[in-house]
């Protein structure tokens, strides 16, 4: 049992300890969420065991369908949303890969639900720890796909995706992402505003459409092969729009509860850098450590720290590639036979950027692998340190190897070396 | 609660000009679930049939509200919705499954299993036409023993899966077998299910003319012959009781049922069928009644075990 | 009584969804190779015909006699054969 304490603030603010996953269940429970469907998986749990815990115990007034399975899970949470419930659920690695298909209903309904992705490294072998690559996974299915830093943007993330999926210019189902144990359970402080003021701020469910027996809806039946392609464009437009909509949330917030991310991405010392690490997750913290200690050191270098995979923040990065000299890539998972994914998704701006830097996509930290502060403080000096003596160079698929297996095996692949752009 | 045919408005139960074979028993047995259930039900449909019976988009040619829903997920996805509309103060929608038989003996079976076993208060039905119709006639667990399919060219060589007995086992409160052939026996069906909270599990034996190969005017006469022949007996079993069906009772007694091959000789996919294999199902038939004559007798003072449990 | 609000959507909005209509597949009474037609003479008003009828293209007059939608009736020959007084007859089309 975790200790928590609480602290009240002046304007009715309580402050409390709390892991990520508890985090989610404050904010799903601030959120008025009137059903839960989810199926435990490690490290994803204790999210379903909090929320539980609170409709048991009448802390929320809310319906738990313990379902048998994560593919029930979100088609139970589906179910929900469509009658006109705000609905919410919680998954991770195998149960997201098993839910996978009602993932893709669930966008195409256009109906708007809530669901954590707590990520964790896909099997074979069996393993627990932090990995990107069942979140990312999901990237193509018309979701909103969030990721948290730290247990603070955990809550206020979960909070504003009901906010986000229900706006009438959105209307898509939205993942909000956190790491596995590293925030999912572990403790920080969390500010948790009045539930008043969130009240004020969280309209009431809003969809666009509902089955009932009133309404006549019939959802999905067959279409045309046209009307099936306009209805894809139409996510898209949604996608289109929902960039701005995630940026005014993120201002209102701001306003409203005093605090502000930047939208699709944060900039932590990236305007003016002339090197650059885009980076997603928890281990941004540490990026960021490593940045700072380079920026006493004299190095021009800031993190780009992606907050939203999809909508994939295009003009942010297309913006960072042209004032840059140099971007790091640092991946936390792989798509086999291609590259890391936020690399692979940046150079889609390429095209529209201005310049041409330096490129280096690192993999690193699959299956949990620790990646601490002093590794990206060497990982980005080394960057520099080469683009500096030798000038711009692409190479995007470095393979951070763990320690205990470094010089055993090579860091870049054949087919994949480091190329000079003065070759060209 | 006897059904009255002319008690029953002059509007569409069904809507015509949808993408159903000529003969289908599946749009028989929808305007049935309308004629039980009125205005007051929506469908869960996964996929199989009556996802493509509704027709083509923006016009559905069934006529209730449907959540359509992948195919593994209906009963989930009903669930869902039940307690989407309890939270939101509607205990009066019925929210009601229709699922085929590979949707529920086979892909589907597990999300069922785990709404029965919550004991969610949804109606699910699964509308049984003995093989995966829609992709082609290929064979599902509820296929009987014998039939060709297009995955089993020789006949297949197990039995059908049991669902009904399944869900008893499952201890819900409401578990009943129905045939498109007497529809007024499904319509009191589903009236009494309606009224019973709680996991309820309807079974309606469907004949499809185009994988069962029969003439599409006979639907309803095979329907009502697998009752006759003892292949598809109709019972009821509420709240730990089981009872066999009025238009069953007679077949109980194996003299008076009427040969199996009557019901087997209309239908091409068992005209491959050798005697032995006749018998070998008429002995399925025999354990089928011997089976439910243990379960009719089975001593069971209050209810189910849920009940007990004062859920 | 519920607290959600069916909003129209704001932006180009193509949800899959439809409404219960005749017609989703357009004018099925083309599939027909044989039309029923009902002889009143014989007609007990039994209503087995628009019981068993999957189409819903079996309607009732106010005094229960039977018609048939041509527009959409597919032709099958239930109605025909369920008929206890052979009052139905399948004629062939064209």
């Amino acid at each position: 049992m975790l200790l928590t304490w609480f602290q009240r603030g002046d304007d009715g603010m309580v402050v409390k300890t709390l892991t990520g996953n508890k985090a989610v269940a404050h904010a799903v429970k601030a959120a008025r969420v009137k059903v839960v469907a989810a199926y435990p998986i490690t490290p994803q749990t204790t999210i379903v065991e909090t929320l539980a815990d609170m409709i048991e115990h009448g802390e929320m007034n809310a319906k738990m369908i313990r379902v048998e399975s994560e593919h029930s899970a979100l088609a139970a949470t589906l179910g929900a949303a469509a009658a006109g419930a705000r609905s919410f659920t919680a998954t991770s690695s195998h149960g997201l890969l098993l839910m996978h298909e009602v993932v893709w209903w669930t966008a195409g309904a256009r109906i708007p639900v809530v669901m954590s992705v707590v990520t964790r490294a896909i099997g074979p072998p069996w393993n627990i720890h932090v990995d990107h690559n069942d979140i990312w996974d999901q990237r193509d299915s018309g979701w909103i796909i969030s990721i948290a830093e730290n247990n603070q943007e955990v809550f206020d993330l979960t909070l504003q995706a009901f906010r986000i999926s229900e706006d009438p210019r959105v209307y898509l189902p939205m993942i909000v992402g956190l790491d596995g144990f590293i925030l999912s359970h572990t403790v920080a402080p969390v500010d948790i505003p009045d539930q008043e003021k969130i009240d004020q701020w969280l309209p009431p469910r809003r969809q666009p459409y509902v089955i009932t027996p009133e309404s006549g809806v019939v959802m999905g039946n067959l279409a045309a092969d046209e009307d099936y392609y306009m209805m894809r464009y139409s996510i898209q437009t949604a996608m289109v729009e929902a960039k701005k909509v995630i940026s005014e949330v993120d201002d209102e917030y701001g306003e409203v509860f005093g605090r502000k991310y930047g939208g699709l991405v944060e900039c932590f010392h990236c305007d003016g850098s002339k090197y650059n690490i885009v980076i997603a997750g928890s281990w941004s913290g540490d990026a960021k450590e490593a940045v700072l200690k380079l920026r006493d050191e004299g190095y021009s270098v800031g993190v780009l720290r992606v907050r939203y995979f999809r909508p994939w923040p295009d003009e942010e990065i297309r913006r960072l590639l042209s004032t840059s000299k140099g971007v790091l890539f640092i991946d936390r998972s792989i798509s086999f036979g291609g590259k890391g994914h936020l690399l692979t998704e940046a150079m889609t701006n390429l095209a529209e950027s201005t310049n041409l830097p330096a490129v280096r996509g690192v993999i690193a930290g699959l299956g949990g692998v620790d990646v601490g502060a002093d590794e990206f403080y060497e990982l980005t000096k080394s960057f520099i340190d080469e683009v500096e003596e030798n000038g711009p160079f692409y190479d995007p698929l470095y393979w951070h190897i763990p320690q205990v297996y470094r010089g055993k095996y090579p860091e870049r692949l054949p087919g994949y070396g480091k190329f000079s752009y003065e070759r060209r | 609660m006897p059904v009255k045919l002319r008690d029953f408005p002059r509007t569409h139960f069904n809507m015509p000009g949808n993408a159903a074979c000529p003969g289908c028993p599946e749009t028989m047995g929808l305007r049935y679930v309308k004629m039980a259930l009125g205005d007051k039900a929506v469908l869960v449909i996964p996929a199989g049939c009556s996802s493509v019976i509704q027709g083509i988009s923006p016009k559905s040619g069934i006529n209730f509200p449907i959540l359509n829903i992948v195919f593994a997920a209906a009963a989930s996805a009903a669930a869902g919705m039940k307690a989407g509309f309890e939270m939101l103060g509607r205990d009066d929608v019925q929210v009601v499954v229709w699922a085929g038989d590979g949707g529920t003996a086979d892909i589907g079976l597990q999300a069922m299993s785990g709404a029965a076993e919550r004991g969610d208060d949804i109606i699910y039905i699964c509308v049984d036409n003995e093989a995966y119709m829609n992709t082609g006639i290929q064979r599902s667990g509820a296929t009987p023993y014998g039939a060709w399919t297009t995955t089993t060219w020789t006949g297949k060589k197990e039995h059908k899966k049991n669902v009904p007995f399944i869900m008893i086992a499952h201890d819900v409160p409401y578990v009943a077998t129905a045939s498109v052939g007497y529809p007024q026996d499904f319509i009191e069906k589903l009236r009494k299910a309606a009224t019973v909270k709680g996991f309820k599990y309807i079974h309606l034996h469907a004949p499809c003319p185009v994988g069962w190969r029969f003439d599409p005017g006979l639907t309803p006469e095979i329907a009502q012959l697998a009752v006759k022949t003892g292949m598809w007996p109709l019972f009821e079993y509420h709240n730990g009781k089981l009872k066999i069906s009025s238009f069953s009772r007679l077949y109980r007694v194996k003299e008076k049922r009427v040969p199996l091959k009557e019901y087997l000789k209309l239908q091409g996919r068992f005209r491959h069928l050798k005697d032995s294999d006749v018998k070998i199902l008429e002995e399925y038939i025999d354990r089928l009644w011997a089976w439910l004559d243990l379960l009719e007798k089975a001593p069971n003072p209050s209810g189910t075990a849920r009940d007990l449990l004062g859920k | 009584m519920s607290n959600v609000n069916v909003e129209e959507p704001k932006s180009l909005f193509i949800a899959p969804v439809s409404k219960p209509a005749p017609g989703s597949v357009g004018k099925t009474g083309t599939w027909r190779h044989e039309k029923p037609v009902i002889n009143e003479e014989k007609c007990v008003k039994c209503l087995l015909c628009w019981l068993y009828c999957p189409e819903d293209t079996i309607l009732r007059r106010e005094d229960d006699m039977v018609y048939v939608d041509y527009d959409y009736c597919k032709g099958c020959g239930i109605c025909a054969k369920v008929c206890p007084v052979n009052a139905i007859d399948m004629v062939p089309e064209g």
